[in-house]
């Protein structure tokens, strides 16, 4: 076995231009530069992509499950925040 | 399947947490890293997803073996892409399998001793073009049958993976039939080959989806996890009626002396492989366990000073940047 793992990094892709990044995956890299490597060989063998991120996955600071209920449900009651909520009369038209 | 004879591993946590995720399942909601979970769902997933991944590695092996002596330069691209591609697919499930809290290098130990398994397929050896040809079509072809439902799976980051599986997959089926297509059309002794090649690889392939599994409590627990979807009979009945249509279209004979359509079941009725055979070669008796596993320990170990060379770059690196920045 090797004296250390190689870092995992989570790897973000352009599928085309005009789109935002997306997660894909993660994998295995020794430093950022051979991640971009390993993803264009992993992620991309189909042309997937037009631009690649790599992120190390310990500096992701994720939201956690049990904290979901404080941080999501605030916005059930806010109804209001949808064109839907509001009825306009038929004959001003589109809006 | 990819992942044989998944037992699933005891759960001994509190009977309402165990209730509550039951009934997530049940919803339909997909589990994801960070969410509790049970410690024998867990567990049993670890197993299920490495021994995937395990096969993908390992089945770069008997088809890697052609790829030297492919009979054009297009065949030899066709080959290596889709060896490149099982690659892929092995880190798409070693990546989905270190969210349950395993790393990569600790699944490669486990397969490496021994601890864990890979498919039984892999452990036969692939002789003549042909046998590429077999490999694609029925191999890969009962791969599917097993991993398009997976999609469903309850766990996030493995259905996430085999969706991706999937969409690359059926090149590797197509590109199998269309060798035998060539080989069945061509000399009597081509064709000989390529008879050859489905008699060798016929009952292997069945036996990929395990033995009967109906009455097994594993397979209910895990029925009820969503990690296996269907009984291994149903998806090798349903590989059966698809692939007996497409064999007589090659022109080629299934070995099967019991092969009869059963106008009841909308199905065939065939026989069981040699299900003592199956035993024995995943309990390393087959013929080419040795040879598989012994490729694979000596590709990790002669790599080691590789992995280990890069990793003291990248250090030296980061402290030539961290000084720099300090200055």
């Amino acid at each position: 076995m090797s004296k250390k793992e190689w870092p995992l990094w989570e790897v973000f892709i352009r599928g085309q231009h005009g789109l935002n990044h997306r997660h894909v995956g993660s994998l295995h890299a020794p430093d950022a530069e051979m991640a971009i490597n390993h993803a264009r060989d992993v992620y991309t063998r189909r042309k997937e992509g037009v631009s690649i991120w790599v992120v190390p996955s310990a500096q992701i600071t994720a939201s956690s499950p049990s904290e979901k209920g404080a941080l999501f449900d605030p916005a059930e009651s806010k109804v209001y925040r949808h064109p839907t909520f509001y009825d306009i009369p038929d004959e001003v038209g589109h809006m | 399947m990819y992942a044989q004879m998944i037992t699933s591993e005891k759960s001994s946590d509190d009977p309402e947490l165990l209730a509550a995720f039951q009934a997530r399942i049940d919803r339909g909601e997909r589990i994801e890293p960070k969410e509790w979970m049970p410690e024998g769902y867990r567990k049993t997933l670890i197993r299920q997803i490495g021994q995937h991944a395990h096969s993908e590695i390992v089945g770069q092996l008997p088809e890697g073996n052609w790829i030297t002596r492919a009979p054009t330069l297009e065949r030899k691209q066709i080959l290596l892409a889709k060896v490149q591609d099982e690659a892929g697919h092995g880190l798409y499930l070693y990546s989905a399998c270190e969210t349950l809290g395993i790393s990569r290098d600790e699944l490669f130990d486990r397969l490496h001793s021994g601890a864990m398994k890979y498919s039984s397929i892999f452990n036969y050896p692939t002789l003549t073009w042909a046998d590429m040809g077999a490999v694609g079509w029925l191999v890969d072809g009962a791969a599917i049958m097993n991993q398009v439902p997976l999609q469903r799976t309850s766990y996030g980051p493995y259905a996430r993976a085999m969706v991706r599986i999937c969409k690359e997959e059926s090149f590797h089926q197509r590109q199998g039939y269309t060798i035998m297509m060539k080989m069945a059309q061509g000399t009597p002794e081509q064709k000989a080959m390529a008879q050859d090649a489905l008699n060798r690889f016929w009952y292997p392939s069945l036996m990929m989806f395990g033995p009967s599994d109906k009455d097994s409590v594993h397979s209910a627990q895990n029925m009820a996890w969503k990690i296996k979807i269907n009984t291994n009979d149903e998806l090798r009945q349903r590989f059966v009626n698809e692939t007996v249509p497409q064999a007589r279209y090659l022109g080629l004979e299934v070995p099967d002396e019991n092969l009869t359509w059963n106008e009841d079941k909308q199905g065939w009725d065939f026989s069981e492989p040699d299900w003592s055979e199956f035993f024995a070669v995943l309990k390393g008796d087959g013929p080419c366990n040795e040879e598989r596993l012994g490729a694979r320990r000596k590709a990790w170990d002669d790599g080691e000073w590789f992995r280990d060379g890069l990793t003291a770059y990248a250090e030296k690196q980061a402290a030539r940047r961290k000084a720099h920045a300090a200055e």
